[in-house]
């Protein structure tokens, strides 16, 4: 056996090296449409619904092929707008999720911040019980909570959409996982210089855990903003229905009307998809800091 | 004076002792007056007959629920509930996974695609009802198209709940993406240069590296899955109103048929007593 000779080596170091570059962009192109082909399946009834939306009618209703509008439109979405009063259900929607979403973020922090920071009789106990609620599914209460609210007269109104939703055990224990690695000498100095229990939370907690509310704002705002069951039962009129409701309505109504319906569901679907995309980041980093700090 | 500053001190004192509990009160009263009093009073109900009003009229102990035993339709909601299930999670959880898979390594573009797979979890069940129904309209509709078939899908028991399981499995893979990313994050990369220099194949390590990586996460994601997908009602509602026949009667489907359309309280209040506990049995599990 001879050997190599300096030049053999470096030879062979860089067709090694050539090769190995060219299989890992191999690699990564291969990955690349895979993700392609992956992420097409993923979004397919989201992108077919925008194609709907802008396709006339008449388009829709033909036996060939009709991937795309041929001739698009914006007509379905101005019909949308005229048949129904989108833009009073995008109102109600606004107020009710935006609401429900302070709220819970006032009311889980504030006992959150009891939890973690305070320390009183029954803790554990009043925790442990708040946490046993996320095992009853709402579904579960709807009925009872449907015969109460109509009892009282609350029927179709913005209260009865707000209130059973201002708190949630879900929120309490995401902020008491972040208020857990938050130092607790800053709340003992400011104890020393007097400052009372609620200036704390208000003006030093919140503004130093913004994090854990954006992830809890974002939750709780595309929860708000896709509720079904709840405003089915509890609206009955056009002014207090919210999207969702809104515009299964016109779900029922005739084949021809199916483009400006999807259009309507278009129109409804890009506000949750707006905040998901901007607050994602937030999102995903609330849910596991908190799971994994635990 | 002195008799006054004592008064004070005691008043602060009684603040000081009270005061943990006033932060708890927003929270404890919504879920007093909106949980713990409508879920007690499910349970009443349950035992009861109850008028067109749902108010409860004549005392029948369990009644109620012998009734629901015996009838093949709540059965027959049971079983479908829990084929439903069993579909569900299976498609959320390959989805999730695949997503999770293909963006465990980084690549250009992977910010796009990941938001693309995490991105059904913004999606209402009722705005992805309406969307599946349009694609699986049978003359209109892009699945007959793309198939050459002149099928009536949501019409043919055959195929409904199956369909209705596909949209619903759709909508929890986002969430479960996310799961699975963070489960797949947390396996040390190292682990699979060694397992490569051994020479496993891509499958050997995806089975003997990567699903005992996962299984601290696996688990609560099966559980967390279960729960979600038996609270389906939405796409019921919408698609196909339990049908055709009882095809699609899920159990909260049949909890809202029997007190709205029915106005059998008692009878959807025992269903729904039968729901939280098996919801209760399967978050118990998770602990």
């Amino acid at each position: 056996m001879s050997t190599l000779t300096k030049e053999e080596i470096d030879h062979l170091k860089n067709t090694a090296n050539a090769k190995a570059l060219q299989r890992r962009r191999l690699k990564t192109s291969a990955l690349l449409i895979t993700n392609v082909i992956f992420a097409f399946l993923i979004l397919l009834p989201l992108l077919y619904a925008v194609s709907i939306a802008f396709m006339p009618s008449g388009e829709l209703f033909s036996t060939e092929m009709n991937l795309l509008p041929k001739h698009p439109t914006l007509t379905n979405f101005r019909d949308a707008l005229q048949k129904v009063p989108l833009f009073r259900f995008v109102l109600n929607s606004f107020i009710v999720a935006g609401l429900i979403t302070i709220g819970q973020i006032i009311s889980c922090s504030l006992a959150a911040f009891s939890f973690s920071f305070l320390n009183f009789k029954g803790k554990e106990v009043l925790f442990m019980l708040l946490m046993a609620t996320m095992m009853i599914p709402g579904e579960a209460t709807i009925i009872s909570n449907y015969l109460t609210v109509s009892g009282w007269g609350w029927l179709d109104s913005y209260h009865v959409l707000i209130i059973p939703y201002l708190t949630s055990a879900m929120g309490i224990f995401l902020f008491r996982q972040f208020y857990k690695s938050f130092p607790i000498s800053l709340y003992e100095s400011a104890m020393i210089d007097g400052c009372s229990n609620i200036r704390f939370i208000f003006r030093i907690l919140l503004p130093l855990t913004k994090s854990a509310i954006g992830a809890m704002a974002v939750y709780t705002f595309i929860n708000a903003w896709n509720m079904y069951m709840w405003p089915l039962l509890v609206t009955g009129s056009q002014q207090m229905r919210t999207v969702q409701i809104g515009i299964s309505m016109l779900n029922s109504v005739d084949a021809q009307s199916m483009t400006l319906m999807i259009a309507g569901v278009v129109i409804i679907i890009l506000p949750s998809i707006s905040i998901f995309i901007i607050g994602q980041k937030q999102l995903i980093r609330g849910m596991f800091s908190g799971a994994v700090k635990g | 004076m002195n008799h006054s500053s004592s008064r004070i001190s005691r008043i602060r004192n009684v603040f000081s002792a009270t005061e943990p509990y006033l932060y708890l009160v927003p929270s404890i009263l919504i879920f007093s007056i909106f949980l713990f009093w409508p879920f007690f009073k499910t349970i009443y109900l349950s035992f009861y007959k109850t008028n067109k009003l749902g108010q409860a009229k004549l005392f029948v102990g369990i009644g109620n629920y012998k009734e629901l035993f015996q009838s093949s339709a709540f059965i027959n909601s049971l079983y479908v509930t829990l084929v439903f299930v069993i579909i569900v999670v299976s498609i959320s959880m390959l989805l999730g996974l695949i997503g999770a898979i293909l963006c465990n390594k980084t690549f250009p573009g992977i910010r796009f695609f990941s938001t693309a797979y995490a991105l059904p979890m913004a999606i209402a069940s009722s705005s992805a009802a309406m969307i599946f129904r349009i694609m699986l309209h049978p003359s209109i509709g892009i699945v007959n198209k793309l198939l050459h078939l002149n099928i009536n899908w949501l019409a043919d028991p055959r195929y409904a709940l199956v369909l209705v399981a596909i949209l619903t499995g759709w909508l929890n893979s986002g969430i479960d993406f996310l799961y699975f990313s963070a489960g797949l994050a947390s396996i040390d990369e190292t682990i699979y240069e060694r397992a490569s220099v051994d020479g496993a194949g891509p499958v050997r390590q995806f089975v003997h590296l990567t699903l005992p990586g996962l299984s601290p996460i696996l688990f609560y994601t099966i559980v967390v899955n279960i729960i979600q997908a038996f609270q389906s009602f939405g796409q019921v509602k919408i698609l196909t109103q339990g049908g055709p026949g009882d095809a699609t009667n899920l159990i909260v489907y049949s909890i809202y048929r029997d007190a709205f359309f029915n106005y059998r309280f008692g009878s959807a209040a025992a269903e729904s007593v039968i729901l939280f506990v098996i919801i209760m049995c399967l978050t118990l599990l998770m602990f």
